[in-house]
């Protein structure tokens, strides 16, 4: 009995290698504790967010209905006896976003399309990281260039069928803007995305004498579909989350239009601008800015997880 | 033509289905309809014509800011503080603001980020739930819109929990906030690039696992975790938004200290002042100012595309 003990556990026993390292290592542990807490930190960043928006937002809801903040059209928080419907500023939102879908869809799944089925190798090597230098501009860049140079353009070549040209601040000239912006969010996943089909398919669809355009859009398109998709999601949720280039340049107008000329309010440029002044702890005024930061979340992080379960696919499939 | 090469006799259906098959091959060799290669002509020329639009509003809007700007861009713009003569205004404190800020970024989010991405890459196994969470957490993090984390820096950091005030600190570790999803996403994929068998060759050695990390994995990944940190910083650098809640707000005409509260500005945030006054003198000021923030990102940038060139490991 005594000697299976030594034997199991004992360095005397011939024979036997002790597998387990000399010393509990209290140090490794410790180190691989200190990195865990690091990345858990992550987690307690979100949380942070979360229990940041929920306390005044509740409080908001104290005073004011969620039907009437959610479905009211009539958004003046800063008035003293003010109304605090949100559709207008989510309009404001929408409006600039599609305007920017606009000019960013074509361009950008244009841009794509050449740089994965068109260019060559060393076009390519250019063409791409240089339109993720634009993805790099300041977007502070982006809201002078459509103050600057976007409105004064789009008011003199203003289309009369369209109604009145835009004044200073316009959805529309904050919307081209920030198409640009958004150009390369579409292309580059969209890129990696038509990259990524088998070059089996291509070849199989050429055999059978389909021409070039036929390849790229029967084939490579549909393979590609779910990455295109979420390229397209993550680029509307930067849009919507963009600040500078609606604070600047679509104005600060709570206007429930979709009209490209009108000056509009943006959610987050009513954040921006409302919570640069100094607002008091505890006003009415000071929660709208966490309700409408909620809404702002909860949108965003809804298109977020839809972009990676789409993304997630792609690379499911093909790789 | 109703015998076959070998003479024998073929039905009259094989005749014609062998017919039809070389009908139908002829045809797909042969050039193929004028339609289609007009077709694929207009279609090329769609693509090229949206590459080309993407590529000449980026140089559309860097060249308009730089024809604006070029009358005050000059060595008085850069060393004059702020003033309130557009004359004379110039950027010195909102860049030393602005450095001071990244300091504490990158004081912030090196060893934070770092240690996450470590713990990922090398330690996490991937089965557990909470470390899928944690991934899934990163990946929505970095997504956030950037006014999200000015709400949160407002809420806990300025005041709240923290309460630190308006100070550039509490800007600092905003912007850190902001960026470390992007931190963690990049040097983790400089630590993945470092193959399995440095780390296995180590322990087989009979290195512990932090040895091997340490003096193996860590001193390899360095250039592509150096040149993601570069790349976060490019993009602390030119944010705006989330400044604007915490503080960067102040009319400053002095240089900016780490814990003062007497307020602090930013490169960007000052840019965004004079972009919203309406005299030209501003709009000028802001351009030149635009071309001073370009520049040091392009010289950010490029500094961090050399590194990587110049140091980075094939394996």
């Amino acid at each position: 009995m005594e000697a299976r003990d030594t034997a199991l556990t004992g360095p005397a026993a011939p024979g036997r290698l002790r597998l387990e390292a000399p010393s509990p290592r209290y140090g490794e542990k410790a180190i691989k504790g200190l990195l865990a807490a690091c990345a858990g930190a992550s987690i307690a960043i979100t949380v942070a967010i979360v229990v940041a928006l929920i306390g005044p937002t509740l409080e908001f809801f104290q005073e004011v209905a969620v039907t009437d903040f959610l479905f009211g059209t009539e958004f003046t928080p800063l008035f003293n006896d003010g109304e605090f419907g949100v559709l207008p500023i989510v309009a404001g939102t929408f409006s600039v976003t599609f305007w920017g879908l606009v000019v960013a869809l074509p361009v950008g799944l244009g841009s794509a399309i050449y740089l994965s089925e068109y260019a060559s190798r060393r076009v390519r090597n250019v063409v791409k990281p240089t339109l993720e230098v634009l993805a790099g501009i300041p977007t502070v860049a982006f809201g002078f260039f459509a103050l600057n140079t976007i409105t004064p353009i789009l008011r003199d070549n203003w289309p009369g069928f369209l109604g009145d040209p835009p004044g200073i601040f316009s959805a529309g000239a904050a919307g081209v803007a920030l198409g640009l912006m958004i150009v390369p969010i579409i292309a580059s996943i969209s890129e990696d995305a038509m990259s990524a089909v088998p070059h089996g398919l291509r070849e199989g669809a050429y055999a059978l004498g389909a021409t070039k355009m036929r390849v790229a859009l029967r084939v490579v398109i549909p393979a590609a579909l779910s990455g295109i998709v979420a390229s397209i999601v993550l680029a509307i949720s930067r849009a919507v989350g963009e600040t500078m280039i609606v604070l600047i340049a679509a104005g600060s107008t709570p206007n429930f239009t979709f009209n490209p000329a009108e000056s509009i309010q943006a959610m987050t440029a009513f954040i921006g601008t409302t919570a640069t002044g100094d607002v008091p702890t505890g006003s009415i005024k000071y929660q709208t800015i966490f309700a409408v930061g909620t809404l702002l979340f909860a949108m965003t992080l809804l298109m977020n997880f839809i972009s990676i379960r789409l993304v997630r696919k792609y690379r499911e499939v093909y790789e | 033509m109703s015998s076959a090469p070998g003479g024998g006799w073929v039905p009259k259906r094989t005749e014609i289905a062998v017919a039809g098959a070389a009908a139908a091959t002829a045809a797909s060799l042969e050039r193929p309809p004028r339609s289609d290669a007009v077709k694929g002509g207009v279609f090329k020329a769609a693509l090229l014509f949206g590459v080309g639009l993407a590529l000449a509003g980026m140089v559309w809007l860097i060249a308009d800011a730089f024809i604006e700007g070029r009358s005050r861009l000059g060595l008085d713009l850069i060393f004059d503080r702020g003033s309130g003569d557009p004359e004379k205004a110039g950027l010195w404190s909102a860049l030393l603001g602005s450095v001071y800020l990244m300091v504490g970024v990158i004081a912030t989010v090196v060893p934070l980020g770092l240690g996450a991405a470590i713990y990922l890459e090398e330690y996490a196994q991937k089965e557990r739930w909470w470390n899928r969470l944690i991934e899934i957490n990163v990946q929505n993090l970095a997504a956030v819109p950037s006014i999200v984390y000015g709400i949160l820096g407002l809420a806990f950091i300025v005041r709240g929990p923290a309460d630190l005030g308006f100070i550039l600190i509490a800007g600092s570790i905003t912007l850190a906030l902001l960026v470390l999803p992007t931190v963690i996403l990049a040097a983790r994929e400089a630590l993945r690039a470092v193959p399995p068998s440095i780390r296995e060759g180590s322990l087989a050695l009979g290195a512990t696992q932090w040895q091997a990390i340490r003096r193996q994995v860590l001193p390899a990944a360095v250039p592509g975790i150096v040149t993601g940190i570069i790349l976060a910083i490019s993009r602390a650098i030119g944010e705006t938004a989330p400044l604007l809640l915490v503080g960067a707000t102040v009319f400053v005409t002095f240089d900016p200290t780490f814990f003062s509260d007497d307020g602090y500005t930013a490169l960007p945030v000052q840019i965004f002042q004079w972009v919203t006054r309406p005299q030209d003198e501003y709009r000028v000021l802001a351009a030149a100012a635009i071309i001073v923030l370009l520049g040091l990102l392009l010289a950010m940038n490029s500094f961090a595309i050399w590194l990587r060139n110049r140091y980075e490991q094939r394996w």
